[in-house]
């Protein structure tokens, strides 16, 4: 399942919907807005997404981590608007058999989408500065 | 011929809008397309050189040539998750 959304994730429900009687593994990867990056205070994000491109790339980054583990079911969603620190941005369930591969399959799926979905945050900071934030190649 | 850009995060609110149009010749490819952008708003040149832009949905190289039906978008280095 692969979903863009503006209301609260729900990640218990996102873990029950890959559970599969052949997966004696489920993976669940929550991402959390931080309070600090670096020494800058931040007290909000706001997410944006080019909609259709996204889910496009999210559905292409399930079918490739299918292709290389054995998964029973993987799910990834990602919010959009503005989220307090604390707040769920992202979540990645992943299930398979074992759980060497669910971790495997759970760090593929949420490492490809940070670097191939076009989603973008923007840092609202402390002191009322705002920044869109488009890192350096590292 | 006129093509019809999307834009996000920096560049939208570099423009002030969510969508630009640029005249463009007829067969230009995706670097003419940078060069037509980067001329209308040098402040986004420097960002723009290490952005992509998708063409249909998908990012597209350098010598794709571009048609004004396309859907064509700028996408700025990602920061999602």
């Amino acid at each position: 399942m692969i979903r863009l959304t503006r209301d609260a994730i729900d990640y218990h429900e996102l873990t029950e919907s890959v559970r599969r009687p052949g997966c004696g593994a489920v993976v669940t990867f929550l991402g959390t807005v931080r309070d600090l990056t670096g020494d800058q205070v931040t007290v909000a994000l706001d997410y944006e997404a080019y909609p259709g491109m996204a889910e496009k790339k999210m559905a292409e980054i399930e079918a490739d981590t299918r292709s290389r583990w054995p998964v029973g079911d993987i799910s990834m969603i990602h919010r959009l608007g503005r989220l307090e620190i604390g707040e769920i941005s992202v979540a990645v369930a992943v299930s398979c058999p074992h759980r060497a591969q669910a971790f495997e399959a759970c760090r593929h799926a949420i490492d490809r989408l940070k670097e191939l979905v076009p989603i973008w945050k923007k840092e609202n900071s402390a002191d009322g500065r705002t920044e869109w934030v488009h890192p350096q190649p590292s | 011929m006129t093509v019809h850009v999307h834009l996000f995060a920096r560049f939208r609110d570099a423009f002030g809008t969510d969508a630009i149009s640029v005249e463009l010749p007829s067969n230009a490819n995706v670097a003419g397309l940078r060069s037509a952008v980067a001329a209308m708003k040098g402040e986004i040149a420097a960002l723009l050189q290490r952005s992509q832009v998708a063409v249909n949905g998908e990012f597209a190289d350098e010598n794709v040539i571009l048609k004004p039906t396309d859907e064509i978008a700028l996408i700025p280095p990602v920061s999602g998750g």
